[in-house]
């Protein structure tokens, strides 16, 4: 079905993930209709059943490469794609699945599963920059759609996307909400989190627990040491670090240093 | 009749990946497989070694579109388990919560994934072209109730507000207020969305079903009840897994779903709707009869009015529980860990979701179970193609093909939930 239309042309792919950060896209309830006009949605299977083929001039992609199929079709996708954008945990850091990457994967699907050899998989669940070339990464678990609507008006603009890399924290001082760690003692990843959720967590009274991933060169061994000294257990901490972004290299490691 | 094959190598508007082949010989269909090859995510797996604390907030990310549905059904189970149940304000800021996620979720499968189908459109965006007003109020519609998951929730994907035992911290009586204006709003434009989808096309294609909901004395259901069937089913929810089984086939990803000895059944607002219809406000009662929806309703493409009712009662629920609203005490009964078994069952927009969760004495995940609604529908979502496709084997394939999708989506099948990818893969011989 080939069309003549100028405007840029947007995918929309998905890998082992929720939904939830091709969802955010959906849930731009007031400017949905206004993306749809400044760019022509070309494949997005959660949204549409026209599915224009390749090449696309922004391709989203959600989810992470956990299946020998997947590895070969992102390599496809990059293929067909002039910029290509991952959204979420997922595609940034391989997403809360990556927790099968700490532990023997045959275990897991015994676990879940009563014929595991119907089940392929692969033993990591890893980043979409694993893989292929990357052109933006958007953190997130799940993104911000604010954020998401940035990143696309940049593309367009042919200028950078305005996401402030620093760190959760920063975001708490600059919205001049007190401090949970320092006022209550709640141990909090918020120091070494990447901004992007406007300091959620410390705004509902708890601790940020690092939906956004590691920010930049991130002082995890001092936080931890923090969290020590506020009474949290090993496991705390390992656990802390292993959530949605565990694969991300500096809280991996982190985590790593807390193994029983 | 020489033999047929129709692809289609990605269902479009369900929420992940999956397949489905049809394979017929003459008028006879010989197999029908609903193929899931969403990758799958282990989350029961995971779960294990991990506080209780923290599975609210790892089961939200199994799915993007019902995260408060798995909260729900785990904060149940794990409160179960501990001995504790949570009254009062507590439970109605709950129950509004889970308002706003049936109104986000329905609207979004109403405007945007359904109708087009009614509509003879490939995508809403598309239908947004000709009908602009009916696309913007299912938008503002969806709007409202995620209004609602963010203020109750802190934010309307993966909320970061629900614990074990109720909140992180209680939504002050203004941040609610907030609310009430849009909601107003939200159920005039609710019942606008039962009259319109009323008037949609429906083919005469009815089916017996067992329908399975929960039901609850004072309510209709959602976070809690006794699991009962059409066919005369009443247990509770501990009882779960000594009258449904699992089954693990080769094409799918996600596990099937029995009534032991009996087979398929339906869960869902074509259930809830059916079993609970005395339960509903009366404002959506109303605009049933007014429309000519009676019970049972045994047309699985009416499921869409279904929906449409269920946010009208949503909607009307949650503008009660806004104005009502008292302030809770604590924002969170304080839980003591302890070693046990628990059992969660409460009504996603999709269906029952049952979890069971075994601690041990420091109150760390010992073994975890999670049976999502799309698993549970996958046999029936089978069972109604075979019918479909042997009495529409006149029409050519590319009709044939969009009425097998449309049957599909009329189950509005998570497989992000049940594990994604929906292949269209019809074949006559």
């Amino acid at each position: 079905m080939a069309t003549h239309s100028k405007r840029p042309k947007l995918a929309v792919w998905k890998f082992a993930s929720c939904d939830g950060c091709q969802l955010s896209l959906l849930d731009c309830e007031d400017e949905l209709l206004a993306v749809s006009e400044a760019v022509e949605i070309a494949y997005f299977a959660e949204a549409s059943r026209a599915m224009q083929k390749g090449p696309y001039d922004i391709s989203l992609v959600e989810g992470s490469i956990t299946t020998p199929h997947d590895a070969e079709r992102i390599h496809q996708i990059r293929r067909s794609s002039r910029v290509l954008i991952t959204i979420g945990a997922c595609a940034t850091a391989g997403g809360i699945q990556a927790l099968r990457n700490f532990k023997n994967v045959k275990e897991f699907t015994r676990t879940v599963y009563a014929h595991p050899e119907y089940i392929d998989t692969l033993k990591t669940s890893t980043p979409i920059s694993h893989h292929v070339k990357v052109d933006f990464e958007l953190r997130g678990c799940p993104i911000n759609k604010a954020q998401l609507l940035e990143v696309i008006e940049a593309l367009l603009h042919g200028r950078k996307p305005n996401t402030p890399a620093h760190s959760v924290c920063m975001e708490c001082k600059l919205a001049g909400t007190v401090c949970v760690m320092v006022a209550h003692g709640t141990p909090c990843l918020g120091p070494v989190t990447h901004a992007g959720c406007d300091a959620l967590c410390p705004r509902y009274n708890r601790g940020c627990f690092g939906c956004y991933g590691p920010k930049e060169s991130p002082n995890t061994h001092a936080l931890a040491a923090e969290w020590q000294r506020l009474g949290a257990q090993l496991r705390t901490i390992r656990h802390a670090f292993r959530n949605f972004n565990a694969w991300a290299e500096e809280f991996r490691k982190e985590s790593e240093k807390h193994e029983p | 009749m020489s033999r047929k094959t129709i692809k289609v190598d990605y269902l479009a508007r369900v929420e992940g990946e999956g397949a489905l082949h049809v394979h017929f010989k003459g008028d006879q269909v010989k197999d029908v497989r609903l193929k899931i090859f969403e990758p799958p995510r282990f989350f029961e797996a995971f779960l294990r070694g991990r506080n209780f604390v923290e599975v609210p907030d790892i089961v939200a990310r199994i799915c993007g579109i019902c995260p408060v549905a798995y909260q729900m059904s785990a904060v149940h189970a794990l409160e179960g388990l501990l001995g504790v149940q949570v009254k009062g304000p507590l439970r109605a800021l709950r129950r509004l919560l889970y308002c706003g996620e049936w109104i986000e979720s329905h609207v979004l499968h109403i405007y945007m994934l359904h109708a087009p189908d009614f509509l003879g459109y490939e995508s809403a965006i598309a239908v947004a072209k000709d009908y602009p007003e009916i696309v913007e109020r299912g938008l503002r519609l969806k709007k409202a109730g995620n209004a609602i998951v963010r203020t109750v929730g802190g934010r309307e994907i993966h909320p970061i507000n629900i614990r074990p035992g109720g909140f992180y911290r209680q939504p002050t009586k203004a941040e609610l207020k907030a609310l009430a204006e849009d909601l107003k709003w939200a159920r005039d434009a609710a019942i606008e969305t039962v009259r319109w989808t009323a008037g949609l096309e429906f083919p005469d294609f009815e089916r017996d079903y067992e329908f399975v909901a929960l039901r609850h004395p004072d309510e209709y259901p959602m976070n809690e009840g006794r699991i009962v069937s059409s066919a005369g089913l009443d247990i509770a929810v501990d009882e779960y897994e000594n009258y449904f089984e699992e089954s693990h086939v080769p094409h799918s990803t996600a596990l099937h779903s029995t009534l032991k000895g009996r087979g398929s059944y339906l869960v869902g607002p074509l259930a809830r709707f059916n079993l609970n219809y005395h339960q509903l406000a009366p404002i959506a009662r109303e605009l049933a009869t007014e429309v000519g929806l009676g019970t049972p309703c045994n047309n699985p493409f009416k499921s869409i009015i279904v929906r449409a009712i269920e946010v009208l009662h949503a909607c009307d629920e949650a503008l009660r529980l806004v104005e009502n609203y008292e302030v809770p005490e604590r924002a969170a009964i304080e839980l003591e860990p302890g070693a046990g078994t628990g059992h969660g069952c409460t009504e996603a927009p999709r269906g029952i979701l049952y979890h069971r969760y075994q601690l041990d004495e420091k109150g760390l995940v010992v073994e975890a179970r999670i049976v999502p609604p799309t698993s549970q529908n996958q046999g029936m979502i089978e069972d109604d193609l075979r019918d479909l496709v042997a009495r529409n084997m006149a029409l050519p394939d590319d009709e044939l093909q969009w009425k097998c999708e449309q049957s599909i989506r009329n189950y509005d099948p998570c497989i992000s939930c049940a594990t994604h990818f929906l292949k269209l893969d019809v074949e006559r011989s």
